[in-house]
Formats: structure tokens, sequence, C-alpha cells
């Protein structure tokens, strides 16, 4: 088995912070602790007089287990099912870095 | 990659470890609009054990916010309340709650109902409600489960969708006009009778966090995937207005002049859709005439945006075909809201986006689906002299006659003063005003309900108000604990309505139709027994899908149903009663003037006028306080005053942030964090400050909702209910001519990094208005539309011709 990411495009992340809250609920990580958490970067001024850089960026952390349980059962991970904005992939690497060439303002994560 | 779903799976089925799953749809408990998105339950054992979205709902897809993520939280929270509870009348405030039966509570409520209403007469008796849950509807429970024609929403000049929908149905004879996201067609975005728009205009609305009234916020941002350009008018900077192709960072309050330039640009640059104008609208002339005397340069002094960028944008709108536009909250909390909305249905109308695919879509009016929301088949229950009574009819027609319900204010004003008549007891159905949530001055509404003879509440969680003011609690259920319907927008646009699919009991809550209906029983028989008989089922069929042939029964099965009704009704007789073709108006026609508006004493083409606090109506206010104020924007975190409790929710937003420009925090020595006293002349509050360009420097924005549950609930602390009561600073009757509207998005401020001695304060300060005699204010009954200083203050207060 290669290795599996998520792809993320912050583009059009929301900020709905549900990927946080739907991985809490699925691994029952508490109150400060989560399994992927959404960073905020601006708003602040590229160019008048309303040309703004303001990106939400969901990154995974140390405790990402790209939902194991959920995958082995046949299922997409709970943030990827639940994304508001619909920005998130989940995939074999080599897969998600195909699309990753076809559009700007995304990342790959591989958290394990 | 492909992963295994539950598509085209029937509404409930069993797994192989017994584990139970339904589907169906949220609405409230816990608070939201009514979006109905679907959502799966699994329960083992009876117990929810998780909670998913559901991809089968042809709008939502499995999606889901934090809200609806965290609702097993929310379902057994410790500290959710779940049997009914009484208190006595002289421990109000006190947590001397006791457990009793639902035959105990509905006894006392019968007792004291009863005896109010043979002293001083049903019509003494208020019914206060919330906004977007299902107990909404204020009709149903104080016309017919009262037998009240008092039913109240408290928010000063129904400054909340009710404006909208008013001036909708005066200009036009239809439901407030959504935007068309495709929401009642079976294909969605790629339907073939489905155009993307090529604008989506926000107007004073963030959808995606909102998602008021039945628009899933996210569509906006599917659309914009697809090509949709995006337009924001909103004075903040919102993650969807850095995302913009045009933002216009109008000064609060300010929304009539822009919408005026706008026409105006359109129709002196000859844009306007000349076919659908001569066919279908009445009054252009007028319309243009009018507003020929708000050129885009003298709109951006008032606005303060650069004229080229208001034609600039009344261009790209004018000529996007299709465009739509999503109006919000924002023009209902000006006192000038029914202006900006004629400006902005104008907009729509000259510009031919009505009833096309991708433009702003109407209900088929032969379509039977939230006909009878509003009037909730009890008003026509009620006697003649019962209806004469409903409190504010006689000044504000406009406001009553079309909410059929109490003016907020002037129901405030009853309670201060005793005029028209004193006011003897409260229900308030799952709304919790004293919190920042709805009413203005909500230390008034305090001191104006504590003492009446007879108060009781239901909700979900022991709230500030049920503590401070009720005597009997009626514990609620939440979404997934009853069976039931949730029709977007009440059922007042053709997208789709769904099935609240019951799956657990939790204690002995009651879904709120369920209360109305049981506890009507007791205390208002004649509405619900011989010709007016039902089960609680079929009084929520009737009341919900009554006129469509669906009920609960099949749209369980179905879970969601779209409702798939044709564009351009105004061709197919489908908008007016008659079956003819036109609008459901006097003139047949779209009203860009309108006799509707004439007939209630208001201008019937728009006008601006200034908001009544502002640096340019009250400059000496301003001087004092400096800096604009607007309140109220959502977060995905919370409805309204409700999440706190949830520590998923309440980790997002832990405490109650007041936005400011750096430049400003910098010249105040405030840093992102610090505690700050915000004030004007109405009173004062204590929130966090959030250091940001989202605000531009001399506006600042405080959240509203705010509360503190794991605070000492008891009286005079109420859950530090008053620390961070940003309606503390809204003022109480400063609505618009029709009654509609108030400022509770553009007021003035001032404010100073917090001391210790400002917390000590917080709870007794302005509770008794020491000095002041205490049922009256000297705003009992005021009328800004005739206070002359405010009138000479505006610079274009229009009049009518």
């Amino acid at each position: 088995m290669g290795r599996y990411g998520l792809l993320i495009d912050y583009e059009y992340c929301s900020g709905c912070q549900s990927c946080e809250v739907a991985c809490k609920e699925e691994h029952g990580y508490p109150v400060g602790k989560w399994g992927i958490r959404v960073f905020n970067d601006g708003p602040w001024l590229v160019d008048e007089p309303h040309d703004w850089n303001w990106h939400k960026i969901p990154v995974p952390t140390k405790l990402c287990d790209l939902c194991a349980d959920r995958v082995a059962a046949g299922r997409e991970p709970t943030c990827v099912h639940h994304c508001l904005a619909q920005v998130m992939k989940f995939g074999p690497v080599a897969e998600l870095a195909l699309e990753l060439e076809k559009k700007p303002n995304q990342v790959l994560w591989c958290p394990r | 990659m492909d992963f295994d779903n539950d598509i085209g799976k029937p509404w409930r089925w069993t797994e192989e470890d017994g584990t139970v799953v339904t589907r169906g749809a949220a609405w409230s408990a816990p608070g939201c609009h009514p979006t109905g998105c679907g959502i799966k339950t699994y329960v083992k054992d009876g117990r929810l054990v998780r909670i998913e979205g559901d991809e089968n709902h042809p709008v939502t897809k499995g999606r889901l916010c934090v809200r609806c993520l965290t609702l097993k939280d929310f379902t057994y929270h410790p500290d959710r309340i779940i049997y009914p509870m009484k208190r006595a009348r002289e421990d109000r405030g006190l947590d001397k709650w006791e457990r009793c039966s639902w035959e105990e509570a509905y006894g006392i409520i019968a007792e004291n109902v009863g005896r109010i209403k043979e002293k001083y007469g049903a019509e003494t008796l208020l019914a206060m409600t919330g906004t977007g849950r299902m107990t909404q509807m204020a009709g149903v429970g104080a016309h017919r489960a009262l037998g009240t024609p008092n039913g109240c929403y408290a928010q000063s000049g129904f400054a909340c969708y009710g404006p909208r929908v008013s001036i909708t149905q005066y200009l036009l004879g239809a439901p407030y006009p959504e935007i068309d996201f495709a929401g009642g067609l079976p294909g969605g975005y790629d339907d073939p009778q489905y155009q993307v728009p090529e604008m989506i205009v926000q107007w004073g609305k963030e959808p995606l966090v909102s998602n008021g009234d039945g628009l899933f916020g996210h569509a906006v941002l599917d659309l914009v995937k697809r090509g949709a350009k995006l337009m924001c008018v909103d004075p903040r900077l919102t993650w969807t207005c850095a995302l913009a192709d045009y933002h216009l960072q109008l000064r609060p309050g300010t929304d009539a002049a822009l919408g005026m330039a706008m026409l105006d640009t359109i129709i002196a640059e000859d844009l306007y859709d000349h076919d659908f104008v001569d066919k279908w609208c009445y009054g252009f002339e007028q319309l243009a005439e009018r507003v020929a005397t708000m050129p885009a340069e003298r709109a951006a002094d008032i606005c303060g945006i650069p004229a080229e960028e208001i034609k600039e944008a009344a261009r790209a709108y004018a000529n996007a075909k299709p465009a739509s536009i999503a109006w919000g909250l924002a023009i209902d909390q000006t006192v000038n809201g029914a202006q900006a909305g004629q400006c902005i249905l104008s907009l729509i109308a000259i510009t031919g986006n009505f009833d096309v695919p991708g433009g702003n879509i109407l209900q088929d009016i032969f379509d039977g689906s939230g006909d009878k929301v509003v009037a909730g088949l009890g008003w026509k229950l009620l006697p003649d002299e019962l209806k004469e009574k409903v409190i504010g009819l006689e000044e504000y027609p406009a406001y009553v006659n079309m909410m059929l319900r109490a003016h907020a204010d002037r129901a405030l004003d009853a309670l201060e003063t005793d005029i028209p008549y004193k006011i003897h007891g409260i229900w308030f159905g799952s709304t919790n005003l004293l919190a920042p949530t709805c009413s203005a001055q909500p230390k008034r509404w305090y001191n104006a309900a504590k003492d009446l003879d007879f108060n009781w509440v239901n909700d979900i969680f022991m709230t500030p108000t049920a503590m401070a003011l009720c005597d009997v609690f009626l514990p609620i259920s939440s979404c997934i604990e009853q069976d039931s319907i949730v029709p977007t927008h009440y059922g007042g646009t053709p997208n789709y309505y769904s099935a609240l699919n019951k799956c657990i009991e939790v204690g002995e809550c009651k879904g709120e139709f369920y209360n109305y209906h049981d506890m009507g029983l007791i205390v208002n028989p004649s509405a619900w027994t011989g010709d007016n008989a039902c089960t609680p089922m079929e009084f929520i069929d009737d009341y919900f899908v009554g006129g469509t042939g669906m009920n609960h029964a099949k749209l369980r099965e179905e879970v969601t149903h779209q409702r798939v009704v044709g564009y351009r009704k105004y061709e197919t007789g489908h908008l007016r009663p008659d079956g003819m073709p036109g609008f459901n108006t006097m003139t047949g026609r779209l009203e860009l003037y309108s006799y509707a508006f004439q007939s209630f004493g208001e201008d019937p083409l728009p006008y601006y006028v200034e908001p009544p606090f502002s640096p340019v109506s009250t400059p000496e206010v301003a001087e004092r306080y400096p800096f604009i104020l607007t309140t109220g924007a959502r977060e995905y975190a919370y409805f309204h005053s409700e999440g706190r409790q949830i520590p998923y929710l309440r980790e997002l937003v832990p405490e109650p942030l007041f936005e400011v420009n750096e430049a400003d925090a910098r010249a105040k020595g405030i840093k992102d964090g610090d505690w700050v006293r915000v004030e004007n002349q109405f009173g004062f509050c204590l929130l966090v400050a959030k250091v940001t360009n989202a605000v531009k420097p001399g506006l600042v924005h405080a959240q509203h909702g705010w509360w503190f549950p794991e605070e000492d609930g008891e009286a005079p602390h109420l859950f530090g209910v008053w620390k961070s009561n940003i309606n503390s600073l809204v003022p109480h009757s400063r609505n618009g001519k029709l009654g509609f509207g108030a400022p509770y998005k553009c007021l003035l401020c001032d404010f100073r990094k917090a001391v210790p001695e400002d917390f000590e304060n917080v709870d007794v300060e302005g509770v008794d208005q020491p000095g002041m005699p205490k049922h009256k204010y000297d705003d009992n009954f005021y009328r800004l539309d005739k206070d002359e200083s405010y009138q000479g203050a505006s610079p274009a207060a229009g009049e009518g011709e």
C-alpha cells in the first residue's frame, strides 16, 4: 500500500471548522486536542482597495490517523465527508498529486 | 478514490450490530433556521451513538455544520432540562426549581391562565417567541394554543425577516424571493432547467454562516466554484467579501442610498430590461424620477464608497444574466430598511431577474405549502373583539396585520405603562430574550416582566430568561426526538421540505408542536376540539404542508421532497389567486411605486434617511460616542444565545468578541484579548477585543447572544447575562414609519480598556435604573418619524407625494 493524503483546496475553505469538530466527535479528542485545525492567514491587504489575502487552511495534526477505522470500513474520513465547502479529498498521494497539478491554491498533506 | 456511501438507502435501516440508522432532517432544537440539512442518526439500545450528514440530501449532500455535528453532546448534556419543573412565584431568580409531571405543569398553567383570562381578558397574556426555531410562529402558540391575539417577537421593529417578508408582500404580493440555488430541482445545479447565475449579490447577508431562513449558505460557494461572480454589500470585511469580485463597504445603515444610486445608474445608462418593465412593473417613471435625486456622486458621500465603484457595481449587476440578490438581516436592522428593501426589489425587477432560473424565485401561490404559517390556523378562531385588541394595530397596521403579532416596542410600552392595558402574564416560547438575542434594552424587559402574575417557558436549557422570570418550565425535544416537518423559508419559497424523524427519547421532553397541541387542549380547548380536533401529527401535517397532498407519513419515506415549481410564474398565472397572469397586487404588476405603502402613510417610493444616531444625524452624540457600532454577525459555533454550554462549540469561540481595527486599538492602548468596556447613551457591556482588519478604522462590531452557563445562575447575576449584553446599547422604539426596523446594526459607541470595577457593577447597574420611575421611560411610545429634531437632521427624508 502506498501513502495516503488529504488534498485541500484552500482557495475555497470557508473556515467553518466542521472538519475540526467532526474529527473530535469521531475520535473523542477532548477540548484542547485536535486531529485537524483550521489556521487563519488574514485578512491583510495585498493591494488597494479590495485585494485581500484571507486564507483558512486546515492542517492535520499529529493525532490525525486519516480516519483509519472509517477508511478500513470503506468510508471516507469524517472531515472530508462533512466539509461544508467541499474542499477536501482523501486518497493515494499519487492520485491526489495529479489533482494538485490541475489547480493552484491547493495543499496536499500526508499526515502519516 | 471511491468510497462506500448510503445513497439510495431507505429512511431507516438496521446494521449488522443492531444499530438503527435513521435518515431525517434537522431544524430545532438545537436552534437553526428551517434549512433542513440532511442527517443520519445511529442509535443503539435506544441511545444516540453518532450523527453524520446524510449524503442523500439533494442540497447538503452529507455536509454538516458544527452545531449538528455536536448534536449528541447537546442531546445528552448534563445541564439539559428533561423534565417539567415548577417554582413558586416568589422564588423567581432563585434556583428553587422542583421536578413535576406534565399534568401538574399544565394544571398550574391552566389555573393561572384561566384566572387571568377570566379576570382581565385573554389579551393580557403575551406569547413571546424566538427566531428561526420551530416555535417562532407566534401565531399558532398565541392564537391557537393560548387564545390571545398578542403573540410577540421581542425584537424592536421585528428587525429580522419580518420586514423583508412584509415589504415583499406589499410590493409583489409574494413571500421573500430567495436566490435560486436549485434547491427545488432534482438535478441540482446540473438540472436542465437551471442556470448558474453570472452574479450573486450578498447584500447585508452572510449566508455561509447564517443559513438564513432556509438558504443553505454554502450553496453560494458551490455556485462561485461553478463560475458565479460574487458581490458583497457589507460594512465589514467577511471571508466571502475577501473572496468577492466586488465589495461595497458602505457605512452601516446607508443601504437605501446605495440602492437608489445603483438604480439611477442602471436607468440612466439604459441597462434595464425594457420588456420586463413594460409588461410587469408599475411606476417605473416615478421610480426613475425619484432615484435621479440620488446620483452615485451623492450616494458616495453618504455611503463612503467612491462614486465610480457604485456605478461599476451597478453596471456589473445589470449586465450579469441571470443575477440574484440575497438580501439579509442588515436590511431589517435599520429604520430605513423598508426603503432599502424597496430598492433591492426594484433592482431585481428592472433587470428582469424575477423568477428566472438562477435569479430570485417566487412561491407558487397554488403550491399549498406555508400558507398557514403566519396565520397558524389560530387567528381565524379568535373572536373579532380580541383581534382588535392586538397591541399596536392602530398605530402600525402594516406590521401588525402582516405579522399577526403585537408590535414589539409597543408590547414593552404596554408592560411599562399599562397602556393600552395591563399585561398579566407571559409565555416564553423558546426565547431567551434577556440574553442579547432579540429584545432591545433587555434590562427593561426584565424589569417589566419580573413582577407579572404568571410567566412560563418552554426551552432546552435553564436560560437566564427562564431563571429570572418563570414559574413553570416545559422541556422541549430536539429535532431527532420528534416526528415533524421542516419547510425552507417556513414554506415561502419553492425549494424543498423535509421530515424530522424521531429516533430517540430523552427524559420527558416534548416537541414544540406537540406542546402547542397538548397545552392548547387544556388552556384553549375550543381551538382543539369539535371541528378543530386533530392529533398532534395531523396538526403538524396541516400546518406545514396542508395544501400539498403531502403528510409526514409519506414524507418520512422520501425524507426530503423537492417542490419543483415553474419559473416566470407572472406569465403562467401562478402568483395570483385568480390564476391570471401578473403579480398579486392592487395593480396586478410589481409595484415600483407602492400604493400599499401609500395607504399606510408611507412614501410610495424609496428615499434615504440617516440612521437615528450617526455622525450626520446626531453630530453631538457622535462627538461623545465617535465609533459606529454594528452588532450580531453570525458565528458557525452558535445559533444566537444557544450553544455556549457545548464544550466543542465553546472551544471555537470561548469569549464574546468585539472587533476593532488595529489603528483604533493601538490609539486606545488595547491589545487583542483585552476586556473592553463598550458604552453609549443607552447602556454598556464588557467584551473581549479582537483586533482585525475585518472592520475599518472608526467601525466596531460586537457579537450578540452571550451569557455564561458556567456562572452563577441566580439573580442578580443570572449566568452573567448582563455582562456582555450588547443589546443594552440598542435603544427602544426607534423604528421606521411602518413600525418595522430598528438600528441594531448602526449605532454609536465608545470604548476603553476594562478595569476590575467594571465587572463588579455589571449585574446591578441599570437593572433598577435608580432615580427613574420604575415603569416610565421618556421614550415610551416614541416615534422617530414624528421627531422633528431627527427629521431636520436627515438630508433626504422624503415625504409622501
